[in-house]
């Protein structure tokens, strides 16, 4: 199948008008789930391919690149593509049972409608080689997801959204303007053409202000430390499901997209005479990190706790671009993998929380471990996969992470990510304490367990946590093929 | 008859395949203690079994999964495996069989839970026990802290919460910080974390590094609970008693202990350890917590916390032990592991018994307790004399080759520290048998006391382990014999 790169967009895309016609609730979430269970389909035949026959070229309309749009499917795409679209398929299983605590059923068909429309952007960003491409599927996938958050149950949510839709409509201006002046600078959008013009450019200062609006733009979006202010409200009043969603793959891409510009158009090696970027990028993750460990181990609500978490998590995914080795940023890339696991579980487990006992404050878990023991024991691991415990992917995340700070002689880097993996143990055990020790209130006292489609998705999940924490294979050895490939220069 | 190989494999895996059965059974108490104490019996004979493979030359392997390159969990029998392992399994029986008469006489709640995380803790054991490199030891170590920690908050008051929560924040906490690290630099400085005679690194490894590591190494293995990193022990305390027994005196301590003489041994080798300059730090260190932790026993009126401070106190005789980097000093820490063991949990036993027949757990309410319960004290007895290393207890021994492996490295203070130790140790054990069996003038018995023992599954478990105190002393040799081969 040549045309599976376009497909993998193109279905989700086309899905969207299908859902706004269909608009049944029902209907909607069998046609959703058949979608991204497709796209995900698409992604493992798509990885297949990429490991026996190498790189793919897809020509749009049949246009050659540069003149025409070019969809590229390298590894590293192959590896976000799968990790995307196979979350998106789980929360759109669990998704059935899960809106309805927070959405209206009338209401519900929009929601798979957008849902749809931000997969799209989101992996179209992943697959295409075009950067002018990039920007539209990412203004797709943010449009549609200020619209998700603004669908949560409070009215607050649409204080976040609107937050939201501030901040990345700068990100997205950002990264417009340095395309702009990259443009201007090599006449080209293709991402390798660009590649191989830029070096010829002598305008250096150009190339660099283009390279810092890129970057900047690029980390609001994928909420650096000190650009993520709009993220805890945004996961905290977006209805669970989409939060689940969200959680687990647009930071995800944002950070592909991150890797992509910096190693692939600019070169792993691009602006560090003027810019000490590396330094710049361990400074800020790792104040990323402990910054927001500290706030998560006192919020008194676990969908904003684990949103906080999410940032500092984003903070090991900077530290180890900003080690500039490969095996940095192999541990990135792992942990973009890896940490998409944990989220998504553990949000998923939460929105089980939520549909049951219609809130995410840690009073609302009291007594959990007993009445809801399949979603608080996902809740557990999923923990223990965030704090890097053994056998869990979080383990294979920070043992990478670690071994590349030694081997790059950074000692106190090695030491720092490792205390704050302790600060991960303070918030995960909060509620591990409130649902094992606390007897259930007035408010849990009815929960039952989460519904079985939420509770299957959930674990399929936890037991990917635990699966690529032991056979880890498939992650590792395409990370380290991916970050040899990107440190190797080549497009 | 199978080979010692899938002997291996199945002394990892049996007590986890236990727990089904017991959660089967949760509904019939007497048929999941039955499957409790078949599991402990059958995992002791496979154990025995790869003693006697072990003694006939044999030396058994078995890899499982390779996680990352060159990283794999794999298991090999050694002589400090089997001496681990059969200690452990053994005291798995006999903890087994009093817990039966403990926890039915208590009436505590959520026996399934108990006995099915026990089984967890005790498979954790026998990973680390025949573990075949740093990584697999590192693994299960983890998962034995984490297996432990709902045993130790078993009560679910607001005490054990807090308990519990000292427990994994101090055993988590310096696995993470201390342990990890170290074993990842271990890895990228040697390339291999396989336990090996004489080492991993290379000759011209930096000296300077090496005792840095060695700093990480030590205060890492939190379950050896050296001072600072001691608090943890005395918070477990709020576990049930036979969790304390086998756990917090045997499993989960000896498991720190066993992680400081693989890695002492086999990662380090003692030639290496010799030449570090931190050793003598931090076996400077080991002899502060000696002293420091026997003062704070002294002090404790609680029996179980009064225990507590005394094993954080044998634990750094055994660390000790290895940080002498001699031979003797190696054999005298492997010895202590079975010696400590065994007296320890005959203290904790009777500590328990008294809890469940008299209801006391504060030793200034104990005088006099010997006419009620003279059984239990005269345990108790035996016991102490074993921790202090008096005759006729096989504690004598391990204490005997942990002086001569100090004097063999000229660490005088460290003897000296060693006897100031025993006389403490007699200062605030002792007593209580005593005072129990002679309450004195000023503390009249009241009344007649009829005797009321403890249930009797109890006291046939603690009159075991009091006669193991006593039998090591006459036939120590088999467990010299291993002791002695730890280090090649």
């Amino acid at each position: 199948m040549v045309h599976l790169p376009v497909l993998q967009v193109v279905i989700p895309l086309m899905a969207a008008p299908a859902l706004l016609l269909l608009n049944r609730p029902w209907q909607s979430w069998l046609l959703t789930c058949l979608v991204t269970i497709t796209a995900f389909a698409i992604s493992v035949s798509l990885l297949g391919t990429v490991y026996s026959t190498g790189t793919i070229s897809y020509e749009l309309g049949g246009w050659e690149p540069p003149w025409g749009i070019e969809y590229r499917i390298d590894l590293l795409s192959a590896y976000v593509l799968l990790i995307v679209s196979g979350v998106a398929a789980l929360v759109a299983v669990a998704s059935r049972q899960g809106l309805d605590a927070d959405v209206a059923t009338d209401k519900q068909p929009t929601l798979y409608v957008l849902y749809c429309l931000c997969l799209a952007g989101l992996l179209g960003i992943v697959a295409t080689g075009d950067l002018f491409n990039v920007f539209v599927f990412l203004e797709i996938s943010s449009l549609s997801t200020y619209a998700l958050i603004a669908m949560g149950p409070h009215r607050r949510a649409l204080w976040a959204s609107y937050q939201y839709l501030v901040v990345g409509t700068i990100g997205a201006t950002f990264l417009l303007i340095g395309i702009g002046f990259i443009y201007s600078l090599t006449g080209t959008l293709n991402m390798q053409d660009i590649a191989a013009r830029l070096p010829l450019v002598d305008a250096d200062r150009t190339v660099h202000t283009a390279f810092a609006f890129i970057v900047v733009g690029v980390c609001l979006k994928l909420a650096l430390f000190p650009l993520h202010f709009w993220l805890p409200n945004a996961y905290t009043y977006a209805p669970s499901i989409v939060t689940a969603f969200l959680a687990a793959t647009s930071t995800k891409v944002a950070v592909y997209l991150l890797i992509r510009l910096h190693y692939s158009i600019f070169g792993a090696n691009f602006a560090l005479d003027v810019l000490p970027l590396n330094l710049l990028f361990l400074i800020l993750g790792l104040a990323g990190v402990f910054a927001a460990s500290l706030v998560a181990v006192q919020q008194p609500n676990v969908k904003r706790l684990f949103a906080y978490s999410s940032i500092a998590q984003i903070g090991y995914m900077i530290v180890g671009l900003g080690l500039g080795t490969v095996i940095g940023l192999q541990a990135t890339l792992l942990h973009l993998f890896n940490h998409a696991l944990m989220k998504g579980a553990l949000f998923l487990a939460i929105a089980g929380v939520v549909y049951r006992v219609g809130g995410s404050d840690l009073a609302h878990f009291a007594g959990l471990g007993r009445l809801m023991p399949w979603t608080m024991a996902a809740i557990v691991i999923g923990g223990l996969s965030l704090i890097g415990v053994p056998l869990t992917v979080g383990f294979i995340s920070k043992w990478y992470l670690v071994l590349g700070a030694i081997e790059a002689g950074l000692w106190p880097v090695a030491g720092l990510v490792l205390i704050a993996s302790v600060l991960a143990l303070f918030y995960v055990w909060r509620i591990v304490e409130v649902a094992y020790f606390e007897s259930p209130t007035a408010l849990t006292e009815s929960a039952r367990e989460a519904p079985l489609g939420m509770l299957l998705a959930t674990w399929v999940l936890v037991g990917a946590n635990i699966y690529f924490g032991i056979d880890t294979e498939l992650t590792r050895q395409t990370s380290e093929l991916a970050a040899q490939h990107l440190m190797g220069g080549q497009p | 008859m199978m080979g010692a190989q899938q002997v291996l494999q199945w002394v990892v895996l049996l007590p986890a395949m236990a727990i089904p059965l017991l959660l089967l059974a949760r509904h019939y108490p007497n048929i999941r203690e039955g499957v409790s104490l078949l599991a402990s019996i059958t995992l002791f004979a496979l154990v025995t079994m790869l003693y006697r493979d072990f003694t006939a030359g044999g030396s058994a392997e078995a890899v499982w999964i390779a996680i990352m390159p060159g990283l794999e969990i794999s298991f090999r029998v050694d002589a400090l495996g089997v001496l681990f392992a059969l200690v452990a399994s053994f005291l798995w029986i006999v903890t087994t069989l009093y817990a039966i008469g403990y926890m039915r006489a208590h009436a505590e709640d959520n026996q399934t839970r108990f006995y099915v995380f026990f089984a967890v803790s005790i498979a954790s054991v026998m990973a680390i026990a025949f573990s075949a490199n740093l990584f697999t030891l590192f693994i299960f170590y983890e998962m034995l802290t984490l297996a432990t920690y709902p045993l130790v908050t078993h009560a679910g008051t607001a005490k054990a919460r807090a308990g519990g929560r000292t427990y994994l924040t101090i055993l988590v906490g310096t696995s993470i910080v201390f342990f990890l690290p170290a074993i990842i630099a271990t890895y990228a400085i040697s390339g291999s974390l396989t336990f090996t005679p004489g080492g991993v690194f290379a000759a011209d490894t930096s000296p300077v590094l090496l005792g840095a590591l060695l700093v990480l190494f030590i205060f890492g293995i939190g379950k050896a609970a050296i001072m600072p990193f001691h608090r943890w022990l005395p918070a477990a305390m709020v576990a049930p008693t036979p969790v304390s027994s086998l756990l917090h005196a045997v499993a989960v301590v000896k498991a720190g202990v066993f992680s400081v003489i693989k890695v002492g041994a086999l990662i380090f080798g003692l030639d290496t350890l010799a030449g570090l300059w931190s050793t003598d730090l931090l076996l400077y260190l080991c002899a502060f917590t000696v002293i420091v932790a026997s003062l704070v026993a002294m002090r404790q009126d609680n029996l179980k916390a009064r225990l507590a401070y005394s094993t954080v106190s044998q634990l750094s005789y055994m660390t000790a032990g290895v940080l002498l980097a001699t031979s003797t000093g190696l054999l005298g820490s492997s010895m202590h592991i079975a010696m400590h063991a065994l007296g320890k949990i005959t203290l904790f036993f009777c500590a328990g018994a008294i809890l469940v027949a008299a209801h006391k757990s504060d030793i200034s309410q104990m005088r006099g307790l010997g006419r009620q319960m003279p059984f239990t004290m005269m345990a108790f007895f035996v016991g102490s004399l074993s921790i202090i290393g008096l005759p006729p207890t096989g504690g004598t021994w391990s204490k005997w080759y942990l002086i001569t492996g100090s004097l063999e490295a000229d660490q005088l203070a460290l003897v000296i520290v060693l006897m100031l130790s025993s006389l403490l140790n007699i200062a605030y054990l002792l007593p209580i048998p005593l005072r129990a069996f002679f309450p004195g003038e000023a503390h009249p018995v009241e009344g007649p006391v009829g005797i009321r023992e403890a249930p009797l599954p109890s006291l046939i478990a603690i009159g075991i382990t009091s006669l193991m105190c006593l039998l090591l002393f006459l036939f120590p040799q088999r467990l010299y014999d291993l002791a002695s081969a730890v280090g090649g």
